[in-house]
């Protein structure tokens, strides 16, 4: 099943395997504590700081190994959020029809139609800016997105003669989501999956760069480019490894996305 | 073996490839098309027939010099009017292909521009090609429309393809190809999309205009019957290799492969018509339906009866209502008057309120079994939910029950943990029909479960569903507009044209005179296999409209 991995999904493996790790042994790898100042200001690299220190005197990569841990964590928890409740509300949308779909999805019309980061920003505004909002608050956004997908793939599917099959059998609208409509739709949805993920890393990170995402001292990518974007006017590189760790991250989590993809729809009896 | 010199089309040794993509492994080459070799004379017609996966079509484009998606042709020679058009260059080919050589498609709605008017189309290759002004392609289009047969063809030409019906727009399509004074047209499967009561004027129109502008011509389709009408001479084709190459008459009337015989007598079930019992079944009773948010009744106080274990057949051309009615049985669509008497009770309208019974009792096969069975869902499963669901079978029990209905349907070991896609066309049909019978229904509704089959294999899913009648005693309602399958299975038949039952009773009733003039056309326009036949019909109709 693993044997013929392409190169292209290996170097993707092996970097969003490498960043999950680092997330997850945070405490264990980072050299020093994640909030101690334990040198001078923007000092270059060295053998004790190997990318430097930042703004404050903070071990740098100290501070992207739990940004990362942060940033990765909230995205993906509001990735599950908002894969979970788009896909079971767009399915139940496009089984259901009638005026629950018309409902659903004109409200869903209305959500989308504001932009969704100046939405983000109201509402943290009013809220307190904890992890856990953050995580309902991207999730629910995102899932307006996702339900769209899930409809559209699922009014598909739901024309089948293999759902009429399972009607005329009686069977109940939980076993004609989850039995019928969702394996064929999954292909679709694991392939935006890795989008959207990456688009929560960017949502999280703008956030936090605009103040209103992680609050300090917590560590999270977008709060360390907003940290040490002065530097850039002297010259100092402290706020692009933030940079490049999200641009990494992205282009691996969809080379392995794309590989998803292509082995799901070759499957035996896959929908193209 | 003196090769004639004025060959029109010399095809010799041609071997066609393709790139495969079997699930789990790496792509790779196989050869579709294994050494066939033939003449074609100008004037001649040559019928290539086979099942599907033959290589017919496959054929008929490489004498363009065309492959499809993936398609190469990978050796031998194709000669068209003495030069290889194999080898030579793709301006030459440009030339050729709309030219010398045409290609009339299987769907005529899907290979015409819905937004240009059919005379812009009919004249382009021939203006583009350089044989005609605009003006005498326009001229000679005319003509040809007239010759095919199209009412008003002075303006037809002026219309849209979605203006005129579907039979009209494939003979559109032979104008198309016939407008360049093409040598050869290949005709690929040109009425398989066509009712019968259609067929029969298109097959007529193509016969008479090729005979009218001497062009040769390859035509390709999977029914012996149809190609026994147009061709002067028949090539069998099985899995890319020739099984058999002679004149029409001695492929009809003399078989000497016994592939070749089994294709020409596909068809020749035959089945007694059992008597109507005291207690029917199934009693549709003065239903009328209409579609929501229409105005219009696809249904009209339509009235059948089905007795135990019997077959009632459902025929008429596409749009009469069939499927509706099977619709409003199984309760995907409530009638808006009328009632459906089901085994001695009265079926509620809509299927969301029917007791668990009367859902296992009444089942359905469908037509497409790539679509009615879950892609991703294994034999065992398919066949093992009804069990499941409606018995509470599980674990060991239901996999031996599934294996004996694996067994019945004559289908064996080996299949429970495949997946859909790993069975051919006529496995599927008959998992689908093991799933039916797992739900033990006294009512099985079969709408047109052979009509994407190829003729050998609906042969073997039709004496299957006999058996399967005989041992558990299952009624089945068959919709169908093949009339050579009512005649194959039926006990009484209800002849439906547009939304009404316009003849209906036993099986010996509605096929004897007196016809009434619908059950006449239709049952005239089943081809037969013999020669001549087409002419017989079109010269009894026209005698019979000169007696009007």
């Amino acid at each position: 099943m693993t044997k013929n991995i392409p190169i292209a999904a290996a170097i993707g493996l092996f970097f969003t395997a490498l960043y999950f790790l680092m997330a997850i042994l945070a405490p264990w790898i980072a050299p020093y504590g994640m909030a101690e100042v334990v040198g001078g200001v923007w000092e270059p690299p060295s053998a004790e700081h190997l990318i430097g220190t930042d703004n404050i005197g903070r071990d740098l990569l100290t501070r992207m190994i739990y940004g990362g841990r942060t940033t990765i964590f909230i995205a993906t928890a509001a990735t599950v959020l908002s894969f979970t409740t788009g896909s079971v509300l767009g399915f139940l949308a496009a089984v259901m029809g009638g005026w629950v779909d018309q409902v659903m999805s004109r409200f869903v019309d209305l959500l989308m139609s504001i932009p969704s980061l100046i939405f983000a920003l109201v509402v943290l505004s009013v809220m307190p800016v904890t992890v856990p909002v953050l995580i309902v608050v991207m999730g629910l956004l995102d899932s307006t997105r996702v339900y769209r997908l899930a409809r559209a793939v699922a009014v598909d599917i739901n024309v089948m003669d293999y759902v009429e099959a399972a009607k005329l059998r009686g069977e109940g609208r939980i076993w004609i989501i989850f039995r019928e409509i969702l394996p064929n739709a999954l292909s679709p949805l694991v392939a935006e999956m890795g989008l959207r993920f990456i688009f929560m890393v960017l949502f999280v990170s703008t956030l936090s760069f605009l103040g209103l995402g992680v609050q300090p001292p917590a560590a999270d990518w977008g709060g360390i480019v907003k940290e040490n974007k002065d530097g850039i006017v002297y010259g100092i590189g402290a706020a692009l490894w933030p940079a490049v760790a999200i641009a990494t991250l992205a282009i691996s989590v969809n080379l392995v996305a794309d590989w998803v993809l292509n082995r799901t729809t070759s499957l035996k009896g896959g929908r193209g | 073996m003196s090769e004639p010199r004025d060959s029109l089309l010399k095809v010799r040794d041609l071997r066609i490839g393709a790139t495969v993509y079997p699930p789990g492994e790496k792509p790779h080459e196989i050869e579709i098309v294994h050494g066939v070799s033939f003449d074609l004379e100008p004037g001649r017609v040559l019928g290539l027939i086979g099942e599907s996966g033959a290589g017919k079509s496959t054929i008929g484009l490489a004498s363009m010099a065309y492959g499809r998606g993936g398609v190469k042709i990978t050796g031998g020679e194709v000669r068209v009017n003495g030069r290889d058009i194999l080898k030579t260059s793709l301006s030459d080919l440009r030339r050729l292909r709309g030219g010398e050589v045409t290609y009339v498609s299987q769907s005529a709605a899907a290979s015409f521009n819905p937004a240009k008017p059919i005379m812009e189309q009919v004249t382009e290759a021939a203006v583009r090609h350089g044989k005609f002004t605009r003006k005498q392609a326009e001229d000679r289009a005319v003509g040809l429309f007239r010759k095919l047969g199209l009412p008003n063809p002075e303006t037809i030409g002026k219309r849209y393809p979605h203006q005129v019906s579907g039979g009209q727009l494939q003979r559109c399509m032979t104008a198309l190809a016939l407008c360049p004074e093409p040598d050869l047209v290949v005709f690929d499967e040109p009425t398989t999309a066509l009712d019968v009561t259609t067929q029969i004027d298109v097959l007529m129109a193509i016969k008479e205009a090729i005979r009218d502008t001497g062009v040769a011509a390859i035509y390709i389709t999977h029914d012996l019957a149809v190609v026994a009408q147009v061709s002067d001479d028949i090539m069998v084709l099985k899995l890319g290799d020739m099984v058999e190459y002679g004149t029409t008459d001695q492929i009809i009337n003399n078989p000497q492969e016994e592939y070749t015989q089994a294709l020409v007598s596909v068809r020749s079930i035959r089945h007694e018509e059992k008597q109507p019992t005291d207690t029917p079944l199934l009693q549709v009773e003065n239903v009328t339906a209409r579609y929501k948010g229409t105005k219009f009744d696809v249904l009209k106080d339509v009235n059948v009866e089905l007795h135990p274990g019997q077959t009632l057949a459902v025929v008429g051309e596409s749009g009469s209502g069939k499927s509706t009615l099977a619709r409003v049985i199984t309760g995907l669509l409530p009638p808006g008057a009328g009632r459906i008497v089901f085994d001695g009770h009265e079926l509620t309208p809509d299927l969301a309120t029917r007791p668990r019974d009367d859902l296992r009792e009444l089942q359905m096969i469908y037509q497409m079994a790539d679509v009615a069975m879950n892609p991703r869902q294994t034999v065992g499963t398919i066949i093992g939910r009804p069990l499941e669901f409606y018995f509470g079978l599980r674990g060991a029990e239901k996999r031996r029950r599934v294996q004996e209905l694996l067994d019945e349907i004559e289908m064996g070991e080996g299949f429970i943990d495949r997946y859909p896609a790993e069975l051919s066309g006529g496995q599927k049909q008959r998992v689908c029909i093991a799933r039916a019978l797992a739900a033990k229904p006294k009512l099985i509704i079969c709408d047109e479960v052979t009509s994407a089959l190829d003729p050998l294999v609906a042969d073997g899913i039709l004496k299957l569903l006999l058996n399967l009648q005989k041992i558990e005693d299952v009624a089945y309602l068959f919709i169908t507009h093949d009339l050579a399958t009512v005649r194959a299975i039926a006990d009484s038949i209800a002849v439906m044209y547009q939304g009404q039952v316009v003849r209906y009773g036993t099986k010996s009733e509605v096929l004897s005179p007196p016809f009434d003039d619908y059950t006449d056309l239709l049952l005239s326009s089943v081809p037969e296999m013999r020669l001549g036949w087409l002419e017989d019909v079109i010269a009894s109709r026209r005698m019979e409209s000169a007696g009007n």
